[in-house]
């Protein structure tokens, strides 16, 4: 199993070197670096400038250079400022990691705490009223816009009720957890409510197909209670499945995460990497697109870990 | 059950308690789209950080709600009349920037002159740790902005500079290297302190990240305005408060808070909650969005529309042989109906302009070519310039090739989008073929306009103050090429030497009533040529409670925190 693990963090340090040169690649391709748009901006910059400006930041110089130079950087851990902050990128993607981390964090947790029992349920009893409620449920949020849902949650808690802050992380000034709390509950809501859908019809699909088998139908035969059957033998076996979309479908959390900071002006990693690569900040989109790879990857070792400890059959040497 | 009631009740009234707004009529929170990318005064140039900057610092010089030239960190704005300006020979063996060209029926001996001007600091101004604003700050910005590697944005300013000579401890001579009318205005020239930033500045190509203003910005001795800055969450907030060392009118409002949010419509749901007081108009709504919150919440806030220096325009690439014809752009102008434009899409709020002169400014004039909507006018001119009505509704000229071009604007703004389609549509009334093709704003401005890339028309705004030469829009010396870096703006490539000649005139002339006139003649080329195609003015919307008053709009490109001090909460 060490050896599994280390070998796939190996494979992981070899993709990432692969990403940073795609995405140093992709980034540099893309029309406009900064100083044209300064020039667009600044009627008095003359040639002079421009080229003084250039040499600065080192975009006179191929980028194929610039890539070696920035990953001869990196390695040693200088992973430079962010042009955007005017500050080390480190210092600038730390929280807002913290802050993306936190809000997809307990948007999963609280997604799998209502799609897991929900699906099961919807499973166990097909066609019934619950499960159409269930589904219906499920189809409606996976439908609804994000963009759109976070608007209405700000109408009602915040323009209507005024019982949640409308944006930001936290209040001028203070400093608790339960502000940070407060803070959180609209962003957390919405991206649960968008996310539980697909879930639940992912728990609903795996364990319809897992209440088939014969070793369900042996268990129940054996006097097993249907508590049990449906959470100790079913849901077990459908999770393989389940942990595979789940591990997937992180990137999609992620992408969804980036409308979500967008309009609750949440300081997160995706509006971070969406205004690095707008704005032509190179070291930031850099890094903050390898981390998200990391942590893309990263989600998928846990996931395949979590194969092992779902069914003891599938061993790693 | 009953449990589950309880700490549900039990979480509601919490957040009832921590939710209920505090009524701290002390504080101003400003809601704004956009961030600053660094709060340093002169490197890269921002409306956002403007904004900020408005409130934290002063320059010695701005242009104020009138319009007018005045002094804020200088005590008197020093002119020929009361003899702080002086017209002085330039120092032997100066030369100025390579392609600077003067005006050919001026003086000759002009242009070997150039202008000493001198200014007096405020005798109180001091920096937010108590010490003092002193020609040593004045010296220290001048050396930092005039080192190359500094990173500093503007360096024509400096670069115009030939010396400065300090006279006492707070009255320093800046000897610049022409004649120019706008002599006495150093707007840009944001002293820095040099007692914080020496350290930084040890190394000048790293200045630019050594810099306080981007290590410790809270530090008070970066600040000499009426606020400063307490505390900044990058990306969200800039806390500010009041400058217990600020030398003028004490403001009212003891602390302002800045806060982003980029979604325009949370941006109105935020000032609805009550998470946000007041919309900044220089950088907040669209003025359609303006508009529609005002329809539906006239009672709770109050709107002031300011029609600002953003002239929006359409440039045509002058290369494109139909597009440099004049009379197909009078024609492309004829067809369009500008006021009704203007009133159906912004209630009339964005005048139409005739030049790239505002009819606010002091040296515009009524009295050149008007465009009023005139399709039959418009059909003349182009059966004129040999494009013929065919069979299938276009135009096409002799060799049956159509009259057709693209318009490019910013994709994703959503009001210049629907502008292109109007003006579609309306030369599709004359047999004219538009095809849109729209680019992301950094791949438009920085590649396809800045490069000249385009080949039809482009629908964007050029930002500007009052009195403003568009010598770099319009000058034959400013077409952007592979050669000179791209530098530049005449992305029209238009090209007329009597313009060219009257706007390295009007530079010279220090008579205001014989500037005017020539002020005058260069708007009457502008509306018969038409370099470019003038739309509108845009006019900016500031949604404030009905409790906040004092805020003066400029209309130009320096703003309304310059004057923050006059703000006041009136309950």
């Amino acid at each position: 199993m060490t050896r599994f693990i280390l070998q796939r963090l190996g494979e992981t340090l070899v993709v990432l070197l692969v990403m940073s040169f795609v995405i140093y690649g992709l980034i540099g391709l893309m029309p406009g670096d900064p100083i044209d748009l300064m020039l667009t901006a600044d009627p008095k910059l003359t040639a002079a400038d421009v080229a003084r400006l250039k040499a600065l930041q080192g975009l006179d110089q191929p980028l194929i250079h610039r890539y070696l130079a920035w990953l001869a950087a990196a390695i040693q851990g200088d992973f430079g400022y962010s042009r955007l902050q005017s500050l080390p990128v480190w210092q600038v993607l730390t929280p807002r990691l913290w802050n993306t981390v936190l809000l997809m964090g307990i948007s999963l947790v609280i997604a799998l705490a209502i799609a897991i029992p929900a699906g099961v349920h919807a499973a166990a009893r097909p066609g019934s009223l619950a499960d159409n409620i269930i589904n219906l449920s499920a189809f409606a949020g996976m439908s609804v816009p994000l963009f759109w849902l976070a608007i209405l949650l700000i109408m009602l808690f915040s323009v209507h009720l005024r019982i949640l802050p409308a944006s930001g992380t936290a209040t001028v000034g203070v400093h608790s957890l339960a502000d940070r709390a407060l803070y959180l509950i609209m962003p957390v809501l919405s991206l649960t409510l968008v996310t539980v859908g697909s879930q639940l019809r992912y728990v609903r699909s795996a364990m319809t197909e897992v209440l088939r088998q014969d070793f369900i139908r042996t268990a129940a035969a054996k006097g097993v209670s249907r508590r049990r059957l449906l959470y100790g033998h079913a849901l077990r076996n459908a999770m393989i499945p389940f942990v595979t979309v789940l591990a997937l479908d992180f990137g999609t959390l992620f992408s969804g995460a980036l409308i979500v900071e967008q309009i609750f002006a949440y300081l997160g990693m995706g509006k971070t990497i969406f205004d690095a690569i707008m704005g032509n900040d190179f070291n930031l989109a850099m890094v903050g697109l390898l981390l998200s790879t990391a942590v893309v990857l990263l989600s998928n070792l846990v996931a395949d870990l979590a194969y092992a400890w779902l069914d003891p059959r599938i061993t790693y040497r | 059950m009953r449990t589950l009631l309880r700490v549900l009740i039990g979480l509601a009234t919490v957040l009832l308690w921590a939710g209920t707004p505090a009524v701290a009529r002390d504080q101003l929170i400003i809601g704004a789209t956009q961030f600053p990318s660094t709060l340093h005064p002169s490197i890269d140039s921002m409306l956002a950080k403007s904004y900020v900057l408005g409130l934290t610092q002063r320059p010695f010089t701005t242009y104020d709600q009138n319009w007018e030239l005045v002094c804020l960190l200088c005590t008197e704005l020093p002119t020929i009349e009361n003899g702080k300006a002086k017209i002085e020979d330039l120092p032997p063996g100066f030369k100025r920037d390579p392609g600077t060209t003067f005006c050919k029926s001026a003086d000759p001996v002009l242009a070997a002159k150039g202008m000493a001007v001198t200014y007096t600091i405020q005798p109180n101004a001091t920096w937010g740790d108590g010490t003092p604003v002193t020609t040593d700050d004045v010296m220290f910005t001048y050396e930092v902005g005039k080192n190359e590697k500094s990173g500093f944005s503007n360096s024509e300013l400096y670069r115009r500079i030939v010396k400065i000579d300090v006279l006492d401890k707070k009255t320093f001579t800046i000897h610049g290297d022409r004649v120019d009318f706008g002599y006495n205005g150093i707007n840009d020239f944001q002293l820095i302190p040099a007692h914080l930033e020496r350290a930084a500045f040890a190394d000048p190509a790293e200045y630019h990240n050594r810099t306080l203003y981007n290590t410790d910005p809270t530090n008070p001795g970066l600040w000499f305005g009426p606020y400063r800055i307490a505390s900044i969450e990058p990306g969200t907030q800039i806390v500010l408060e009041a400058n217990p060392t600020w030398w003028g009118e004490k403001p009212q409002i003891k602390r302002i808070v800045v806060k982003t949010v980029e979604n325009t419509s949370a941006l109105e749901a935020n000032l609805l909650s009550g998470a946000i007081d007041y919309i900044a108009g220089e950088n907040g709504l669209s003025i359609d969005e303006a508009i529609a919150f005002e329809q539906r919440h006239r009672d709770a806030y109050d709107v002031l529309y300011k029609p600002v220096l953003f002239f929006e325009h359409l440039t045509p690439n002058h290369d494109d042989p139909a597009l440099g014809d004049k009379r197909v752009r009078q024609a492309l102008l004829y067809a369009l109906d500008r006021e009704a434009l203007s009133q159906q899409l912004f209630g009339g709020r964005q005048p139409v302009a005739d030049t790239t002169v505002s009819p606010l400014d002091w040296i515009h004039t009524d009295d050149v070519r008007k465009y009023g909507h005139d399709p039959a006018q418009a059909a003349a001119l182009l059966d004129a310039a040999g494009w013929k009505l065919g069979s299938d509704g276009l135009r096409h000229d002799t060799a049956g090739k159509p009259l057709t071009f693209e318009l490019m604007t910013t994709a994703g703004d959503r009001t210049r989008e629907l502008v292109e389609q109007v003006l579609q549509s309306q030369w599709k009334a004359i047999g004219v073929d538009v095809r849109i093709k729209n680019e992301p704003a950094r791949v438009l401005f920085g590649e396809t306009i800045s490069k000249r890339k385009f080949t039809g028309l482009t629908l964007f705004a050029w930002l500007s103050s009052p009195e403003n030469v568009p010598h770099t829009t319009l000058h034959s010396t400013m077409v952007p090429t592979e050669a000179n870096g791209w530098a530049g703006q005449n992305y029209a490539d238009y090209r007329n030497p009597e313009l060219d000649d009257l706007m390295d005139c009007i530079e010279i002339e220090l008579d205001r009533g014989k500037r005017e006139q020539l002020w005058h003649r260069l708007q009457a080329i502008y509306a018969e040529d038409l370099p470019d195609l003038p739309l509108y003015f845009r006019a900016q919307a500031f949604i404030m409670p009905k409790w906040l008053k004092g805020v003066r709009p400029t209309g130009h490109q320096y703003l309304s925190t310059l004057w923050a001090e006059q703000w006041r909460i009136e309950e």
